[in-house]
């Protein structure tokens, strides 16, 4: 019964996808309907649509698939500085959320501990992290161009502060959770403050800030994209920006299921790793 | 371009000018200025005419040498006793350069075409330099990324590096400009649906788009409203869009016009969202807009890289200012790694036969031309309209930041040892829609004006 609701599942989402498919074919069909006759001279120095006096269209859902195709045969080309191939351009924005993410992990966990184990220190930061965590990070990217005066480890620095919130946040919540009867035990037994952190605290607290990493994981690779856009050079929001320069819309939607895929990606490896470190009561 | 005389000739007379101004002498004027050289001979005539000078400096005994031996003869017999390919060498080497590693920022657009081309066409590897250039997401990156070091030298608006030297909307470091890019090149687009509104007076309430605040856009495009009785700040809005955004924000109705650099004014007609009002020339023939740009600290920290670059766009910006050179050059900027744009339509922009929107194809081969001299001139109307507008609230010395920021003098040294002929700095006549400015006057220029923020 269980295979067969999957199995189902599966083909409704077939279904959905061939209907959004079709329905966005049929509404981007080239209509037939051609303007007053165009000078054939004109007509060749403007693009399809505009020579019979139109904007130019929505790609269809099949040439977004050959773009798709042509890109994915070959993402891992060098043709010059400003010109990689997609495979290239998604492992620079993966590097640099990985590299944003791992600093504010290093910074965000330890200081959660101590927050959560600690009432005054929560207390005397709670102020700054409620102002600073709802500030959009792309704010910060002026300020950090100005400062840091480099643009790769800028847009780091805005994936690292986006990231560290949500770690923070539920680090504390995690470690302040921990249930009041096992630290009794633990002081009975007349554990060491460190050897409870390590051995108690945190197996407890895990599956908390596994959560907080995992929210945190899917906002730095919403940012990433914005903040390349913002800065350009390399990565995939830049390559979305170089093809919205060339209005190509069917490149852009290739990059936009490519983003939406690795995410998923992403979170799954941070869901499955959740998993490994839950202990079932 | 043209370029320097034989020196084996012996009817010409070395370092007497000619009545055009030009660097060469009176009887070749018409040959010289006619016929193109390639790039290795102009400047191995350079260093022959050195050379030549050197041994006869009395021009009478040289050409009296010449006529009786024949040009042949007296370059092999120079030639036995005087290094002259090893000078030639010596001479397109120059020092060698400090950083031979650099970095140049560059906006995608047309404007930008000696930059960008320089790398493809090889420009900057002939003067030894390991250039890249790196596509910039705006003007104010660029700004940011040149002022953090991050670039070596940028591609700016020509406004740009006074504003940066004057320290309008940034703090103040001193700018360079030693060479312009292009020369017109710009237009207005409107959205198609207002193909029946031609007359400005009838665009009270339209949104427009230019690139930046500081730049020729922007200055141009509140003139012409100015001059047609609209208040730039009251009657239209007109914000700061990159660029690359322009045809996109027009598609969606979110402007209904720019005043904006090509590619994307070709482009807007390209895809059937917009169509040419009209070009700038038509405004102002022969406005500056973009600019090659670099630090003071850089030029005087690395001079040799500094001319070695200066060089290079020298050189790309005459070989981009021949008509017939354009088609190659539009093949080579439009990949992906440099404009990213159809071929076409960067082919109708440099070529300057194009499609205008409205169904006819027009024909104006000053669409865009490519003038590597900044003049003074230049700056100082820049300046009076920052002023104008209320961009620059100080009082400013025009005459002094001008000389400071646009580098006339190093450009014109450098064409001169490049074998260019660089025009008379004095000589430049700036007239706006029929206005005539006398660049000795800015102040009493910026008061002549009805629509001002003073």
């Amino acid at each position: 019964m269980k295979a067969s609701l999957g199995f189902r599942a599966g083909l409704l989402s077939l279904l959905i996808f061939a209907a959004i498919a079709g329905l966005w074919q049929l509404a981007t069909q080239p209509t037939a309907v051609s303007g007053p006759a165009m000078d054939p001279e004109y007509a060749k120095l403007v693009g399809a649509a505009a020579a019979t006096g139109q904007k130019s269209a929505m790609p269809t859902p099949a040439e977004i698939g050959a773009t798709m195709w042509k890109q994915l045969q070959d993402p891992f080309y060098i043709r010059g500085s400003n010109d990689k191939g997609i495979g290239i351009q998604l492992a620079y924005s993966l590097g640099r959320v990985l590299l944003g993410f791992g600093l504010a992990a290093l910074v965000a966990v330890p200081l959660g501990f101590l927050i959560g184990m600690s009432p005054l220190v929560y207390r005397a930061l709670d102020p700054f992290i409620q102002v600073l965590k709802p500030v959009s990070p792309l704010a910060w990217m002026p300020l950090a161009l100005y400062t840091i005066k480099d643009s790769a480890i800028s847009s780091i620095f805005v994936i690292f502060i986006c990231s560290v919130w949500p770690m923070l946040i539920n680090t504390a919540f995690g470690v302040a959770g921990v249930r009041r009867e096992w630290l009794n035990v633990a002081r009975t037994l007349e554990v060491g403050p460190l050897r409870t952190a390590f051995r108690v605290i945190l197996p407890a607290a895990a599956p908390t800030i596994m959560t907080g990493m995992r929210i945190s994981i899917g906002i730095a690779w919403l940012v990433i994209v914005a903040a390349e856009m913002l800065v350009g050079g390399t990565g995939i929001g830049y390559f979305v920006w170089n093809e919205w320069n060339n209005l190509s819309i069917a490149n852009i939607v290739t990059a936009i299921l490519l983003i939406g895929l690795v995410g998923l990606l992403l979170d799954q490896a941070l869901a499955s790793l959740t998993k490994l470190v839950t202990y079932p009561e | 371009m043209s370029m320097f005389e034989d020196p084996f000739d012996a009817r010409s007379l070395l370092g007497r000018r000619c009545s055009c101004g030009g660097n060469h002498a009176a009887a070749g004027h018409g040959r010289l200025t006619a016929s193109p050289a390639g790039e290795e001979e102009r400047w191995n005539r350079v260093v022959d005419a050195a050379v030549l000078r050197a041994v006869f400096p009395v021009d009478a005994t040289r050409r009296q040498f010449l006529k009786t031996v024949g040009a042949a003869t007296a370059l092999a017999t120079i030639s036995s006793v005087l290094p002259v390919k090893a000078a030639r060498e010596a001479f397109a080497q120059g020092g060698a350069p400090e950083k031979k590693d650099l970095k140049i920022g560059f906006i995608p657009i047309t404007c930008a075409t000696p930059i960008i081309m320089a790398h493809p066409m090889g420009f900057y590897s002939k003067q030894g330099l390991n250039v890249e250039v790196v596509k910039t997401a705006g003007w104010a990156v660029i700004r940011d990324k040149a002022l953090a070091k991050e670039y070596d030298a940028a591609h700016m608006l020509s406004p740009m590096p006074l504003a940066i030297s004057l320290g309008v909307g940034s703090a103040a470091t001193p700018w360079t400009m030693p060479a312009i890019e292009n020369i017109n090149g710009q237009a207005i687009t409107l959205a198609t649906k207002h193909k029946d509104k031609r007359d400005p007076k009838d665009w009270k309430g339209f949104k427009f788009a230019v690139p930046f605040d500081y730049s020729m856009h922007n200055y141009l495009l509140r003139y012409y409203v100015a001059e047609h009785g609209l208040d730039p700040d009251k009657d239209i809005s007109i914000r700061s869009v990159p660029p690359p955004e322009m045809v996109a924000n027009l598609r969606a109705d979110n402007i209904d016009g720019f005043l904006g650099p090509d590619p994307f004014n070709q482009r807007a007609v390209y895809d059937g969202v917009g169509f040419i009002h009209l070009l700038t020339k038509e405004l102002w023939d022969g406005h500056p807009c973009c600019a090659f740009a670099v630090s003071k600290e850089f030029a005087a920290a690395n001079p040799n890289s500094y001319r070695a670059m200066l060089k290079a766009i020298i050189d790309a910006t005459a070989y981009a200012s021949k008509p017939e050179n354009r088609k190659e050059i539009a093949k080579a900027i439009a990949p992906q790694n440099y404009l990213n744009q159809p071929e076409t339509v960067l082919e109708q922009i440099l070529t300057g036969t194009y499609a205008d929107g409205l169904g006819a194809v027009k024909k104006d081969p000053s669409r865009i031309d490519f003038d590597p001299f900044p003049w003074n001139q230049f700056a100082v109307w820049i300046m009076t309209q920052m002023k104008r507008w209320g961009q620059l609230k100080a009082d400013v010395d025009y005459a002094k930041v001008a000389s400071e920021v646009f580098l006339a003098t190093d450009t014109a040294g450098m064409m001169k040892e490049m074998g260019l002929t660089p025009p008379d700095p004095a000589k430049k006549t700036i007239v706006v829609m029929g206005k005539a400015f006398d660049p000795s006057k800015p102040a009493a220029y910026v008061d002549s004006f009805a629509i001002k923020r003073t």
